[in-house]
């Protein structure tokens, strides 16, 4: 009988702790769900095929639209990738393959911190070794700010999923006469593919938000711009200088140019845990 | 008597000041199945890790003493080379698993970069697969990824990727020590078949299979080769008392 009441005592304990999980939860989801209907209900009236392939016009025209911005981002989320992609992953395999060295672990511990460094600290450094140098702006310049940002990220993913690996694949290329390099190229990168790309993806998703990389660097700019060597809009700029307009209509294009922007978020987000299912490889 | 075809010399090999095997001398001989046993940390995975050059790559480890594949010595040639004329088959398979079934079997081929046409591969292909006993099971769906076949189809199929490269040799790491007794039984079977064309060392546990199969024994102790002899002899009349106590499973 006893035993009886102390188990139907613990059920109820089990079932208040489930409960308390439940509530803190959806509370704490309750200010991401109001900021997401924010931008949605602001950003969603402006929003057209109109506002996605036209440029901006000046202050009192009615219309215009982010084209350039949205060209922008694209274009210095490309050129970073192009940037930070094989220095990441290299260094990502030179830190898995000397895991037991004591300077790869150092190494691997700064690189942990550097990710801890502010964003807009790597647009002065950007500013100071290219801008000033050459005296202009450039997109070039934003998209190196940016590709230090997306260093760490696939550093780390790169890392870690190559120390998951186990070494019976190493031994088993290298009992076929396979040499180091291509062993690691052709088998232990390959098996590594869904982690690294995962982890790219979430850095890209990571960058394409941020300003104050361009702040100082890819500056912005009115016109559609192809040339790298130029100012380049981006989404974030763009919102970052209509929201500080004194203008209300532009604070509306900065609504739905943030909407837009979120949208290409998740959609790099979900690329990525999509992409992590589909190739991933168990051991 | 048979052709020598691997003559170990004065073998010592190391983990950095821990002595694993200790000056063995042995003389493998063509086309026979030779089983290496003793009991657990005797040395016996180190030996032959010896023989394709892979104790080297375990850090601080290394070898002295002379291994003769024919009248080259092993250790001062080219690892690479070496290890594509002799195969390795792990305790645990270990497909690719990124790799289709037909991939994997090629892989020594495609990895390396070593080009060849079509046709050229399939004959490879099917040949490894047939002679490692698993082609009937496949032949539908060498496309699919090894990594989906059941366990002794996986050593089966690390077996065909193995002999797909033609080796002179292939070296056996207790390779049926996780299967159940079916794939084991298909496994030494295949392997009576392959000594046709292949030299086989094989690393055991289990006194019954490497009675049942091999033509030679070694019992290793302690980092030492105690006994090496026609295996007839060695579990019928042990010359070492050591190894009538292991064969009666005093130790091990
Ligand atoms: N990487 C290593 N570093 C240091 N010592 C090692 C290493 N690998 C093995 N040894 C040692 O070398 C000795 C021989 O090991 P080995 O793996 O060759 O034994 P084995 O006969 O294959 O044993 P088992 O039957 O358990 O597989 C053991 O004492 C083991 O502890
Ligand atoms: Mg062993």
């Amino acid at each position: 009988m006893n035993e009886y009441i102390s188990s139907k005592k613990r059920e109820r304990i089990d079932k208040i702790f489930k409960f308390s999980i439940y509530i803190i939860t959806f509370t704490i989801l309750i200010p991401l769900f109001l900021i997401f209907g924010f931008i949605i209900t602001n950003g969603i009236k402006n929003i057209s095929i109109e506002f996605l392939i036209k440029n901006p016009v000046p202050v009192g025209e009615t219309g215009g639209g982010i084209l350039n911005a949205l060209i922008g981002t694209f274009i210095l989320i490309i050129l970073s990738s192009v940037l930070a992609i094989p220095f990441g992953i290299t260094a990502g395999i030179y830190l898995s393959e000397n895991s037991n060295k004591k300077y790869a672990q150092y190494i691997s511990t700064f690189v942990d911190v550097f990710q801890g460094i502010p964003s807009i600290v790597l647009g002065i450094i950007a500013y100071v070794w290219i801008v000033l140098p050459v005296k202009k702006f450039s997109a070039l310049s934003g998209a190196v700010a940016l590709s230090i940002m997306m260093l760490p990220t696939i550093i780390k993913a790169t890392e870690e999923t190559l120390k998951m690996i186990p070494y019976s694949l190493k031994e088993a290329a290298y009992s076929l006469g396979v040499p180091y390099h291509r062993t690691i190229l052709k088998v232990i990168l390959p098996a590594a593919f869904s982690g690294i790309l995962s982890g790219t993806l979430v850095s890209i998703g990571r960058i394409s938000g941020e300003t104050a990389p361009l702040l100082f660097t890819a500056f912005g700019s009115n016109l559609l711009e192809w040339n790298i060597f130029k100012p380049m809009n981006s989404l974030p700029l763009l919102i970052f200088n209509y929201a500080k307009s004194p203008y209300p209509e532009w604070h509306e294009l900065a609504w739905s140019a943030s909407l837009v922007l979120i949208t290409i978020v998740f959609l790099f987000n979900l690329l990525a845990s999509i992409g992590e299912k589909k190739w991933k490889i168990k051991f | 008597m048979e052709d020598q075809i691997l003559t170990i010399r004065n073998l010592n090999a190391y983990f950095g000041d821990f002595h694993a095997v200790k000056n063995v001398n042995m003389t493998v001989y063509k086309n026979t199945i030779t089983a290496i046993m003793g009991p657990s940390g005797c040395g016996k995975t180190t030996l032959i890790r010896c023989i394709n050059r892979l104790h080297e790559l375990t850090e601080g480890a290394y070898t002295t003493g002379e291994i003769y594949l024919k009248n080259n010595n092993i250790l001062s040639m080219n690892p690479i080379i070496i290890r594509r004329q002799i195969g390795m088959v792990f305790q645990k398979p270990n497909p690719f698993p990124t790799m289709s079934i037909y991939d994997n079997v090629i892989a020594g081929y495609k990895i390396n970069g070593i080009k060849m046409d079509k046709t050229e591969m399939d004959t490879i292909v099917e040949n490894a697969l047939k002679k490692a006993a698993l082609w009937d099971e496949v032949k539908d769906k060498l496309k699919q990824k090894g990594a989906f076949l059941s366990g002794g189809q996986q050593q089966r199929l690390c077996i065909a990727r193995a002999i797909a490269m033609k080796p002179e040799i292939i070296l056996l790491d207790e390779p049926t020590s996780a299967l159940d007794p079916k794939s084991t039984l298909k496994i030494e079977e295949l392997l009576e078949e392959l000594k046709k064309d292949i030299t086989i060392l094989i690393v055991t546990h289990n006194i019954a299979q490497a009675a049942r199969i091999s033509d030679y024994t070694a019992f290793m102790y302690l980092g030492e080769l105690i006994e090496y002899d026609k295996s007839d002899k060695m579990f019928t009349n042990p010359s070492n008392p050591k190894t009538n106590e292991y064969l009666k499973g005093c130790f091990g």
